[in-house]
């Protein structure tokens, strides 16, 4: 037996659910589909930071969007999404760093977002716990975090309450070029087209595709309310992180409505595995002790992993596939997911109904690795 | 165990207990069952008495979260439950 969907999504991670959230509210038949439980993959590893980034033209306009429509929901938001508008400090160590707050303060002022630079007097005040004699910092007041896999579960009921359906513990083998999906026992589900929302997975479905998993390492801490107030970010944190596809580490602190801090980030590549390592945690945890020197004291409660779905360009893949309309892809939102799941969703529903997007969704296309090639830096 | 004493304050009450004491025992010495409150704000008190269980925390000298039946109370410490 078979059922006719106008979309099968496969992938119930926080960008599958924001994708059939908007496809479901548009009055499209949605069925999501995931081997796993929802959430379970790359939201359950992602720290759930709501960032406005300037990485790229591109990457600020599909952040600054979606901050925008998390802002939105804010109030929509069930408490178990703990969204919290804590605010993002980015943190510089020294003039050097300084001189990047002060770029970014005018590249976000020049596009109309709210930023707030700190002086060294400032930074000590705004966040008791760091080393002392930090340059300062810039402060986004109206970036936020939520608990990613609540927010994913969020978006599906909503995608429910519109006659989506949600099936997990299903596992996907094939993106039937006709539209629909094959499952593991051989079913085929008829659908008008299929959306692949795997995220690092994503290869395995569209063969070919410019993404490779990116590893990252989480920590939560006990709970230990105030020890930080904003989530923290070092700038150093562009260079080493977001530069290099070496493995790399930088201080990223986040607190929790709980009391609770999570402590990121690594990243690495050509690490398949998803169990602790050793080597890459400590350098993270020693940087992060650099920058709040009280840290070592606490008692973290769990160190996890998961990976990443990173493009040679940093930006997510959002639309048809080149080959085949009938298969489309939201994936490769790398470190960003959490923040550019909702702007995901709109993009697809848009560009599926051929309505006017808040935002060209043309950087986002996969046409554009077909004349540069598949190459990581 | 050594005969010489160690002051220290439970919930801001003086104490005084045997050199070698936990500070669990000082709590508990000082009438207190309730260590800490669950999440759910329930009591809580030490149960493994091995440093495994977490649920004998308290806050010693400012710091949160410490367990106290792996600690030894120190001259001047200044114990913090959540009774």
């Amino acid at each position: 037996m078979s059922e006719t969907y106008d979309i099968i999504i496969v992938g119930a991670g926080i960008v599958g659910a924001a994708c059939a959230a908007e496809c479901a509210k548009a009055g499209l038949k949605v069925l999501v589909l995931d081997r796993g439980p929802i959430g379970g993959g790359t939201t359950g590893a992602g720290m759930g930071h709501i960032v406005v980034m300037d990485d790229s033209e591109a990457q600020f306009a599909l952040t600054s969007y979606s901050r925008e429509l998390w802002c939105k929901l804010a109030d929509e938001l069930p408490p178990n999404v703990e969204y919290d508008r804590c605010g993002t400090l980015w943190l510089a160590a020294d003039e050097e760093e300084m001189v990047e707050v002060r770029r970014k303060q005018q590249y976000y002022e020049d596009r109309g977002v709210r930023v707030e630079v700190l002086d060294q007097d400032d930074v000590g005040t705004a966040e008791p716990s760091l080393r002392r004699g930090m340059a300062g910092g810039l402060r986004v007041p109206d970036d936020a975090v939520v608990y990613p896999p609540c927010a994913a579960f969020f978006l599906l009921e909503r995608a429910m309450k519109c006659g989506a359906q949600v099936k997990t513990g299903v596992r996907v083998e094939t993106l039937l070029p006709e539209g629909g999906v094959s499952v593991a026992d051989g079913t085929k589900i008829t659908a008008g087209r299929s959306i692949n929302a795997t995220g690092p997975w994503s290869p395995l479905l569209s063969g070919g595709l410019p993404v490779r998993k990116r590893k990252g390492h989480l920590v939560i801490t006990d709970r230990y309310p105030g020890f930080v107030r904003h989530q923290i970010v070092e700038l150093g944190y562009l260079k080493s992180a977001h530069g290099s596809s070496k493995d790399s580490v930088a201080f990223n602190i986040q607190p929790r409505k709980t009391g609770q801090m999570l402590i990121g980030s690594s990243r690495q590549f050509d690490a398949e595995e998803t169990t602790v390592d050793q080597p890459i945690l400590e350098r993270m945890l020693n940087r992060a002790f650099e920058y709040l020197p009280g840290l070592p004291r606490l008692s973290a409660t769990r160190v996890w992993t998961g990976h990443r779905a990173a493009t040679p360009d940093k930006l997510p893949i959002i639309g048809p596939s080149p080959e085949n309309d009938r298969i489309w892809l939201a994936t490769g939102h790398e470190g960003l997911g959490i923040t550019t799941s909702l702007a995901t969703g709109s993009l697809v529903a848009d560009l599926l109904l051929g309505r006017a997007s808040q935002i060209p969704a043309a950087p986002y296309s996969a046409l554009r690795f077909a004349a540069n090639g598949n190459d990581h830096e | 165990m050594n005969e010489i004493g160690v002051n220290l304050k439970v919930n801001g009450r003086a104490i005084s207990v045997p050199n070698g004491t936990i500070v669990a025992a000082a709590v508990a010495l000082a009438g207190i069952s309730a260590f800490r409150r669950s999440v759910l704000d329930q009591p809580r008190g030490p149960l493994c008495g091995m440093g495994i269980c977490m649920e004998c925390r308290v806050t010693i000298n400012g710091q949160a979260h410490c367990r106290s039946c792996q600690t030894l109370c120190e001259p001047d410490m200044e114990v913090l439950t959540e009774s």
